[in-house]
């Protein structure tokens, strides 16, 4: 029953492995579910959205030429890091979502095995979506999936914490990296977010964490030539289709938005394989000599 | 034949890991149903340090009745452990990776004393690849829907596991991390000459929480091994040893629903090509065959160097040999530590005897052994061929029989011409000769310009009398499901 | 030319065809086996004596080095002091084998080393990138012989090897051999980074060695990547098997990148396990390094009093 008065945190973006603010030097106020005042959050502009974007080519080849196994041990340490401040976030996500504190406790605890699950699969979904091919010929054939790049990743608007670690972080287990926009009205757990991520070994620039208007950051991601894929679940339809319009110009991977009851259930291999690329690789065999073999 | 070794310029001084880094207890009961306890009989054996005969502990020997305790234990466990959801199963093994790779130092130091070998292996081979075991096992536990195997793959039951003494903890953490992901639970029976590192396991899992009987670990002998195998209540039978006991358990398993992998031993063929990378291959090579003592089921045993290169190829091999050092297995700079115990050292011992009489040229670099402790000075034989025993028995010590060959035909037949089919090395520059090769060769583990790599991702076991089944990758789950 | 190949190899020397089919025959390099080798070998634990008789013998073989534009007379004459007498506080340290500089500092060089066993090793032939005129290079060379250089360190024609004019290259080595006479041993640099492949990095040692030179060395020091112990491995063996097949040795010097103790005992480790013993001395192994010897100093001084050093306690030059 103290009367100390609390430090209040300043949301900052998290962008190349860094606490920056908007260069536009703007922010915006988000308020809970009783329209009470929370945090004032950046509000991040083009300018913002195309230095996540260098950052996120920069973190790239690091990320992708880490062994599987490296990068599992990378998300199980974000696992561990956001087990250790699990009440930090339960606070956040009442807040933000309007949830009772065992409802948010849920939320976190299943965003908590979110992370355990990817962190088991990096090192396997090769070996589900990969394999030999039985060519009609005297070649080896191999398939293996690779991560395609850079994931501009538009947050669910409505499931701040858990939907959006539900979409991160099948990006990032294969190898690419992320571009994160976080949810508009409930940008707060997402750019916490980036405290745990800050301390779990993963490299600066594998995950980056914008927040402000959707539309506004959403355009410039969809349009850049150096995005490689874009995931709109946090795009309602209008948006959805004008991004996708404009995504088009380099081709992007696009996914779509999908409706989603419970983020708690249990994902399937679409939310990695959606950002994978397959190669194919052909080499002759031979065979073990002139006199031909007899084996 | 031993050269008189003057001093080197550069003397590599003393460089011992400490030994206060672990605690080992004068004694240790059986493993049952999360508690120690002593055998029914009361009965118990000594484990002692290869490279000094000194007595590390006083270890309790496990009879018929408590074989049978520990498997009631294990079924007892079974409802609940196979119950949980994939994903709770699974951060438990989590939490067991990281306490191994936490412990890592002590458990690399008592491995090398209980097994002999140098902590050089320990700490940078064995150690890491048990924790790694761990972490991709641990992925499986929540996502069995997808490996292949149909929805939903029920485990089998209660797994009763014999290993051997050449990987103590490698080889617990190739059979606990697989069944316990499906959802099994087990009876482990580790070697007699190495029980510790498995003992100590009991308590990390202990530290990580696991329920009890999940795990549970017999120390003893060959009967003890036996009880297990022949237990009426155990459902799946796994095993790593000698290719004649993995007969014997074959045999005990016929007419029943057992269901039972073997990984046995083998005579693995180091093929060198006239293209090869030399420089690369006489690595590979040393490795193969002297790396843990050539105490290694996938031993590059055989050297088959085409003929046009043998003679520059063996200078440059023996060349190399002349910089291993022999000695205490805790010195960091030591590269062949000592051989695992007096019967091991015995059977090599004749072994090379029978080379040496059937006419091979013997040849090791000078090389002192130590006074106490069991030591083999690694060894050549050159002019060997396809009839001699030391091209067609295993030897599983630091013995390599070189043969030689003429075209690649020739070489895939004298590698294929073995009971055996565990592993074979394969070094060329050329791509296609490689492909060509690895298809014809009847070994289920094929090193291309490397050998004796292990990832748990990628599947391990032999063709033929190696025996069957696979540990590691999606294929190593198989065996601990009901498919 | 004067071809001067050793009588063994003379033959492969015969024309560019020649050379081409036997550096192109030479054993191919796997880079994972030989980063793992190397690797392995940089596990080795050396310690108390072992580690004593190291640091000496590295400090022993530093070629002390100031290669930069702004370089004057004061500056290489601190150079020549540090490196006669390293350790002010303690006169028992080795002075360094050498130091390195441009043509045109050889002569203050020569001054400040003088009366000490330390030698004066001029780099020449247009450093670092090797791009003028034959001519141009040769004149370079001769200024360093004539100003009284002890050791010529040139640089090869990286873009004639890339293009795989191999004879041009070698008639370069042989022709800064002649110039540098019998009073300077010539290194021959090949820029390891540019080469880019361990089978060009293969191919260019026995280049070097077949057109005589005294040492082969890593690189410039000048580019991103420079002496790695995978590439310093890979010298070592050709250095090993030239001396088997010819009976000459020569010798090697990686330069460029070597900052700390624990890296130049590394490489130590190499030289002891690969070519051998008889490479363990500075007429046959050489670190190309400038902060390197203020760490070697600090690990003395700690080996000596059982404290750990600081910065205050080496000079700056």
């Amino acid at each position: 029953m103290s009367d100390r008065l609390n430090v209040l945190k300043t949301y900052k973006l998290y962008v190349g492995g860094k606490f920056p603010r908007s260069e536009s030097g703007r922010v915006y106020e988000v308020t809970d579910a009783k329209k009470n005042w929370l945090a004032n959050a950046p509000l991040s502009s083009r300018k913002d959205a195309r230095d996540a974007v260098v950052a996120a080519r920069k973190a790239f080849g690091g990320w992708a030429g880490a062994t599987a196994y490296n990068r599992g041990q990378i998300l199980y340490r974000v696992a561990e890091m956001l087990e250790g401040r699990r009440d930090q976030y339960v606070r956040e996500v009442a807040e933000a979502e309007g949830l009772s504190k065992s409802k948010a406790g849920d939320q976190v605890d299943a965003a908590i095995d979110r992370w355990v699950w990817y962190a088991g699969w990096t090192d396997k979904i090769a070996q589900v979506v990969g394999g030999g091919n039985p060519v009609a010929g005297p070649f080896f054939n191999l398939s293996s999936p690779e991560p395609t790049g850079v994931v501009a990743v538009l947050a669910p608007q409505e499931s701040s914490f858990l939907g959006l670690v539900s979409v991160v972080a099948p990006v990032i287990a294969t190898g690419n990296t992320a571009v994160v926009v976080a949810s508009e009205k409930s940008p707060l757990p997402a750019l916490s977010l980036g405290e745990v991520l800050a301390t779990s070994d993963l490299p600066g620039g594998v995950v980056n964490i914008l927040s402000g208007r959707t539309a506004e950051i959403a355009a410039p991601l969809a349009a850049h030539q150096d995005v490689n894929a874009i995931d709109l679940a946090g795009a309602d339809e209008a948006l959805a289709k004008e991004l996708e319009i404009a995504a088009a110009d380099n081709l992007k991977r696009v996914l779509r938005p999908q409706p989603v009851d419970n983020w708690a259930a249990t994902p399937g291999t679409d939310r990695m394989t959606a950002f994978l690329e397959t190669k194919t690789v052909w080499h002759p065999t031979g065979s073990l000599g002139a006199s031909g073999s007899a084996y | 034949m031993t050269m008189e070794k003057r001093t080197p310029a550069f003397e590599y001084a003393p460089a011992p890991e400490s030994r206060a880094v672990v605690d080992i207890a004068p004694s240790y009961g059986l493993f049952i149903d999360g508690e120690f306890t002593e055998a029914a009989d009361g009965k118990v054996f000594k484990t002692v340090s290869p490279s000094t005969e000194e007595v590390l502990s006083e270890v309790a020997e496990a009879g018929e009745a408590d074989v049978d305790r520990a498997v009631k234990a294990a079924r007892k466990a079974f409802e609940k452990w196979s119950a949980l959801p994939g994903a709770e199963r699974a951060k438990y093994l989590f939490r067991i990776a990281r306490i191994i790779q936490e412990r890592s130092r002590e458990l690399a130091v008592l491995e090398t004393l209980d097994n002999g070998k140098p902590i050089r292996e320990t700490r940078d081979a064995d150690l890491p690849l048990v924790a790694a075991h761990f972490f991709y096992y641990a992925g499986w536990a929540d996502k069995l829907d997808h490996a292949g195997y149909g929805a939903n793959p029920r485990p089998l039951g209660v797994a009763g596991q014999v290993i051997p003494w050449n990987f103590p903890l490698l080889m617990l953490a190739w059979k606990i991390a697989p069944a316990l992901a499906t959802g099994n639970t087990v009876v482990l029976k580790p070697a007699e000459t190495t029980p510790l590192s498995a003992l100590f396991f009991a308590d990390i899992c202990r530290q990580a929480g696991l329920p009890r009987g999940v795990v549970n670990i017999v120390t003893g002998d060959g009967r003890a091994g036996a009880a297990l195998i022949a237990h009426p209540d155990v459902n799946k039978v796994a095993f790593t040893g000698s290719t004649a006991v993995g007969k014997e358990i074959a045999r005990t398993v016929a007419g029943t629903r057992k269901k039972v992998t073997l990984e046995l031993g083998g005579k693995g063929a180091n093929i060198v090509f006239d293209d090869a990378p030399i420089d690369q291959a006489v690595e590979g090579i040393v490795n193969g065959i002297f790396f843990n003592q050539g105490q290694v089921c996938c031993a590059g045993s055989r050297l088959l160097v085409q003929e046009s290169i043998h003679d520059e190829l063996l200078d440059s091999l023996k060349r190399r040999l002349s910089t291993l050092r022999l000695g205490d297995p805790l010195d960091k700079n030591t590269d062949i530590g000592a051989i695992n115990s007096a019967e091991q050292l015995a059977r090599i011992t004749a072994l090379a005897d029978r080379g040496e009489a059937e006419g091979a040229e013997r040849w090791s670099p000078a090389c002192e052994l130590p006074e106490s402790g069991y030591w083999f000075a690694p060894t050549l034989f050159t002019g060997v061929t396809q009839a001699h025993t030391v091209a067609r028995d295993e030897i599983f010590g630091p013995v390599l029989s070189v043969l030689t060959f003429r075209t690649p035909d020739e070489a895939v037949a004298k590698a294929n011409n073995t009971p055996y089919g565990l592993s074979a090395g394969i070094w060329t520059e050329k791509g296609s000769r490689i492909l060509a090769v690895a298809n014809k060769l009847r070994a289920g583990v094929i090193w291309s310009n490397t050998f004796n790599k292990f990832d748990p991702t990628s599947p391990f076991g032999g063709y033929k009398e190696s025996g069957f089944g696979r540990e590691g990758g999606r294929h190593g789950l198989e065996a601990y499901l009901d498919v | 030319m004067p071809t001067t190949a050793p009588h063994a190899l003379s033959d492969v020397t015969a024309s560019g065809s020649t050379l081409r089919r036997f550096l192109h025959g030479l054993p191919g390099v796997d880079a994972v086996g030989l980063e793992a080798r190397a690797a392995s070998l940089g596990t080795r634990s050396i310690k108390t004596t072992a580690k004593a008789y190291a640091i000496d013998l590295a400090i022993s073989m530093v070629d002390l080095t100031t290669l930069e534009g702004a370089d004057t007379p004061g500056k290489v004459r601190a150079l020549g002091a540090k490196a006669v007498h390293p350790d002010p506080t303690d006169r028992t340290t080795p002075a360094t084998a050498a130091v390195c500089v441009y043509p045109d500092m050889v002569a203050t060089a020569k001054q400040a080393v003088a009366g000490s066993t330390v030698k004066v090793a001029s780099v020449a032939t247009a450093f670092p990138a090797g791009r003028a005129p034959i001519a141009v290079k040769l004149a370079d060379v001769r200024e360093a012989v004539a100003a009284g250089a002890d050791e010529i360190d040139m640089v090869i024609d990286r873009g004639a090897f890339l293009a795989g004019d191999y004879l041009k290259v070698y008639d370069e080595i042989t022709a800064v051999k002649e110039a540098c006479g019998t009073s300077a041993r010539l290194k021959v640099i090949f820029e390891t980074g540019e080469l880019s492949t361990y089978d060009n990095i293969r191919r260019a040692s026995w280049l070097g060695m077949l057109a005589g030179a005294d040492f082969i060395k890593t690189s410039t020091g000048k580019v991103a990547v420079n002496a790695t112990p995978a590439n310093t491995l890979l010298m070592l063996e050709a250095v090993r098997d030239f001396r088997a097949q010819t009976g000459v040795q020569v010798g090697v010097k990686p330069a460029g990148g070597i900052r700390t103790t624990k890296d130049a005992i590394k490489f130590l480790v190499l030289v002891n396990e690969t070519a051998g013993e008889d490479w363990l001395d500075n007429h046959w192994f050489r670190f190309g390094a400038s902060s390197l010897l203020n760490d070697l100093l600090m690990q003395r001084q700690k080996l000596a009093t059982g404290r750990y050093s600081g910065p205050d306690y080496v000079t700056v030059d």
